[in-house]
């Protein structure tokens, strides 16, 4: 099993951080992975995305042009990333901020109202986990009980009590996300 | 006959009025006769080696006329690229808290090329100890102007003399260093006449003795004469650097204990 | 037992090995894509972890200077650059290599020439592997591939710079410097002792005791003839190195009837266009040089005679690829393909070129 991921939205969405998340958690599966951050001045208030591979075998390229899974977060990535999957690949997305939804047939689309959530909740940050938990629900790909695991692990000791609140977020992400397109 | 004396008597331990030190080899010196180098090695070394620091000194050996210290100084030592000593001396003393460590440096190593690194080693208040041989000159490379030639002064790329509003103004660089909060102790001596060396002596002891408490960098300057660079005898030069070098670059204590000195 | 394993970025791995591995010292400049390494460094504290003293210099030439001062002392020595500072450390590094002082450096690659880009590339090959300071010098330059390696190759850049005293340059790029992989952690070494470094390393000046002669660490030597004879031991010592220390990777080779030769970013690239390439049918192989000075010449003439053509894949306008043809000695076609400029190629793109020069043509 190998599975190639961009996850694409702006700076302070938490791109980066899910994608070590997510990373981490195929080190607690015994896989190999890669965590690959597109770098540079823009990233600074811009658009920021990072590739993350998760693989049985050894990772060949890190930076990749074809996807089998796009987390979409802003109309921008949209715009740069709908092409890039696969044929027959994923491709998830917040439509918070979205004007112009997917229009690809050959792909499977799922819809997660994570923004929405995450203010209902009261707690913007945990935005990212609404989004894994979609994700871990339209393809799962890693375990649950792994993705806890890797949150305690990518998180300083020192923000541990934020766990149980991700974790939540991570249920919810699990309960609220939406097949718009199945292939 | 017991008013005659033989050269048996004269190499008696008794009548023994000089020895050379053993931190310096047998060498024979490569420079000029007549120059300050040699007495400034002499007492430096003298100095380490009546505190028995020999087994735990590092030098460091510039580029310049004295690029070849270590073969003189019988300590372990290393040769620096030009300008770069103290770079060299802030790893080593870092990295060997314990040990004794110096530069030996000329005017154009220290303050025109190694700027930067004399600066920065001076502001981080590096724990060892620079000696800074200013002679005005470059002497190696055949006499031409060094940061530190006197307005006026002819050298080989100053033939009609420094001329200020082209070449720019003689560094007091020792001065400079002395405002660092990294500095502890800084003085500028002279080796020309035995009250001096003498002087100086006592300088190069105290700099290596504080270099000890660990409370800074410890800066010697020696002006010294250069009789070839200058085109002069070595008596005419050390006439000329009294008149002309000690009125830009007086002598005495700059800083002390951390402490700029009142004038 | 079971390794620690841990999510890190290319640079803080090294970092991490530098502090495993018992460094004595690392002594470096802040540039862009490298800042992790002395970031990463100065945020562990590796002053209580080890002893180890890290330092931030006024410059890439007072860093590589302290080098020279720390390694005269026996002690491992560090720093990590990027381009514009690796050239600024181009004097101390030829001064290492005359003085014979061991330390390992990092280069992580960015676009040149000149302030260029912060983006990965891979165009600093020459300066590394032909010189890039002055004299007749060489530098083992050893080329890691994935984060783990960026590990693995501070304990085996050690290895070889007291081996055979001498600099080694680790030559990555911001790619790898970046991203994050599983890296298997060792335990800790411990840092050697001053009698230990007296005992191991006896011409290291620690103060001149009375059973020995002064040690003196220098790159002069004012008579020609003595100053031949140093000269001649070095090149010993590099023909030493280019007989025992080669090394590289080939994947998928057995069957290839093309050859792609990459390096770092561009090999894990390849890896991928490998798989493009056979799902369409045709053969291709990697030669992975990891050792890019001394270079795997001989496997390269070896392949020269199973393949029909060879694809040097670089970041660069073709700067190994002159080492292939050198190897190749016409036997077959070799052509290059690179990006330059901080762009990364794909692996279609490099997929397709194969087809391109080889096959369509």
């Amino acid at each position: 099993m190998t599975e190639e991921i961009i996850i694409a939205g702006f700076g302070g969405q938490g791109v980066l951080s899910m994608g070590k998340i997510l990373a981490y958690s195929g080190i607690m599966q015994d896989q190999e992975v890669s965590w690959m951050p597109s770098y540079g001045p823009e990233m600074r208030g811009g658009t920021a995305n990072v590739t993350v591979i998760l693989s049985d075998d050894r990772i060949s390229s890190p930076i990749l042009t074809q996807y089998d899974t796009a987390i979409i977060l802003n109309q921008q990535s949209m715009d740069k990333f709908e092409d890039m999957v696969k044929p027959g690949g994923l491709l998830l997305y917040d439509p918070n901020g979205i004007t112009q939804p997917p229009t690809r047939k050959d792909i499977n689309i799922w819809k997660i109202e994570a923004n929405k959530e995450a203010a209902k909740m009261g707690m913007r940050k945990i935005f990212n986990m609404i989004v894994l938990g979609g994700y871990l629900k339209a393809k799962p790909i890693v375990e649950f009980d792994n993705i806890i695991l890797g949150l305690k692990k990518s998180l300083p000791p020192r923000y541990h009590h934020m766990i149980p609140d991700n974790e939540k977020a991570v249920k919810r992400g699990l309960e609220i996300i939406e097949e718009v397109q199945k292939i | 006959m017991a008013d005659t004396i033989t050269k048996a008597d004269i190499i008696k331990p008794e009548n023994l009025v000089y020895k050379k030190t053993d931190l310096l080899t047998d060498k024979v010196l490569s420079y000029c006769p007549g120059c300050g180098h040699g007495t400034a090695h002499r007492i430096i070394m003298e100095t380490l080696d009546e505190m028995s620091l020999q087994s735990e000194t590092i030098g460091i050996a510039p580029v310049g006329c004295s690029v070849l210290a270590y073969e003189f100084m019988n300590i372990d030592m290393q040769q620096a690229a030009h300008g770069r000593a103290p770079a060299l001396a802030t790893a080593v003393k870092r990295l060997m808290p314990e040990k004794t460590v110096f530069t030996y440096q000329g005017d154009g190593d220290l303050a025109a090329i190694g700027t930067a690194e004399t600066i920065h080693a001076c502001n981080r208040g590096e724990n060892f100890t620079i000696f800074f041989i200013n002679n005005g000159i470059y002497g190696m490379t055949g006499g031409q102007m060094a940061p530190t030639t006197l307005e006026g002064m002819k050298s080989s790329t100053s033939p009609y003399g420094r001329d200020l509003e082209m070449m720019g103004h003689p560094l007091k660089i020792t001065e400079l260093i002395a405002q660092l909060p990294g500095t502890y102790y800084v003085t500028r001596q002279a080796v020309h006449t035995p009250a001096a060396v003498r002087k100086a002596k006592k300088a190069v002891r105290k700099a290596i003795e504080m270099q000890k408490l660990n409370k800074g960098l410890t800066f010697v300057e020696i002006v010294s004469n250069c009789n070839s660079g200058w085109k002069m005898t070595p008596v005419q030069s050390n006439h000329w650097m009294v008149e002309n070098m000690f009125p830009f670059y007086p002598m005495g204590d700059i800083k002390l204990e951390g402490e700029l000195v009142k004038k | 037992m079971k390794k620690e394993l841990r999510l890190m970025k290319g640079n803080e791995a090294f970092a991490e090995a530098a502090i495993r591995v018992g460094v004595d010292g690392y002594f470096g400049y802040p540039i862009t894509p490298q800042s992790e390494v002395m970031e990463y460094l100065t945020a562990e504290k590796p002053h209580e972890r080890t002893g180890m003293v890290v330092l931030q210099a006024e410059s890439e030439v007072a860093a590589i200077n302290m080098l020279y001062g720390g390694a005269s002392c026996g002690k491992k020595v560090m720093t990590s650059s990027s381009s514009p500072g690796v050239s600024l450390m181009q004097e101390g590094i030829s001064y290492m290599a005359g003085a014979e002082l061991p330390c390992v450096l990092l280069n992580v690659v960015r676009g040149g020439p000149g302030l260029g880009t912060i983006q990965p590339a891979q165009s600093d090959y020459f300066q590394s592997t032909k010189g890039g300071g002055h004299g007749d010098y060489r530098l083992i330059v050893i080329a890691p591939s994935s984060v783990q390696e960026m590990y693995d190759f501070v304990e085996l850049g050690f290895k070889l710079a007291f081996k055979y005293r001498t600099p080694i340059m680790v030559q990555s790029d911001g790619a790898i410097g970046q991203m994050m992989e599983k890296v298997e952690i060792d335990e800790q070494q411990k840092r050697f002792s001053e009698a230990e470094i007296i005992k191991n390393y006896p011409w290291a000046t620690t103060g001149k005791t009375p059973d020995r002669e002064r040690n003196i660490i220098t790159s002069l030597d004012l008579d020609p003839a003595r100053h031949e004879k140093h000269n001649i031991e070095l090149q010993k010592k590099y023909r030493k190195i280019e007989e025992k220390e080669i090394q590289y990777e080939k994947v998928q080779c057995d069957d290839a009837e093309y050859l792609f030769v990459a390096y770092g970013t561009s090999a894990r690239l390849c890896l991928k266009s490998i798989q493009l390439c056979r799902e369409k049918g045709i053969k291709v192989g990697l030669l992975r040089p990891i050792t890019l000075w001394p270079f795997p010449k001989d496997i390269i003439y070896d392949m020269a005679d199973q393949v029909k053509g060879i694809l040097s894949v670089e970041m660069s306008a073709g700067q190994m690829v002159e080492d292939i043809l050198l190897s190749v000695k016409g036997k077959v076609p070799v052509e290059h393909f690179g990006r330059m400029g901080g762009i990364i190629p794909s692996p279609i793109e490099i997929a397709d070129m194969l087809e391109e020069k080889f096959i369509k043509g």
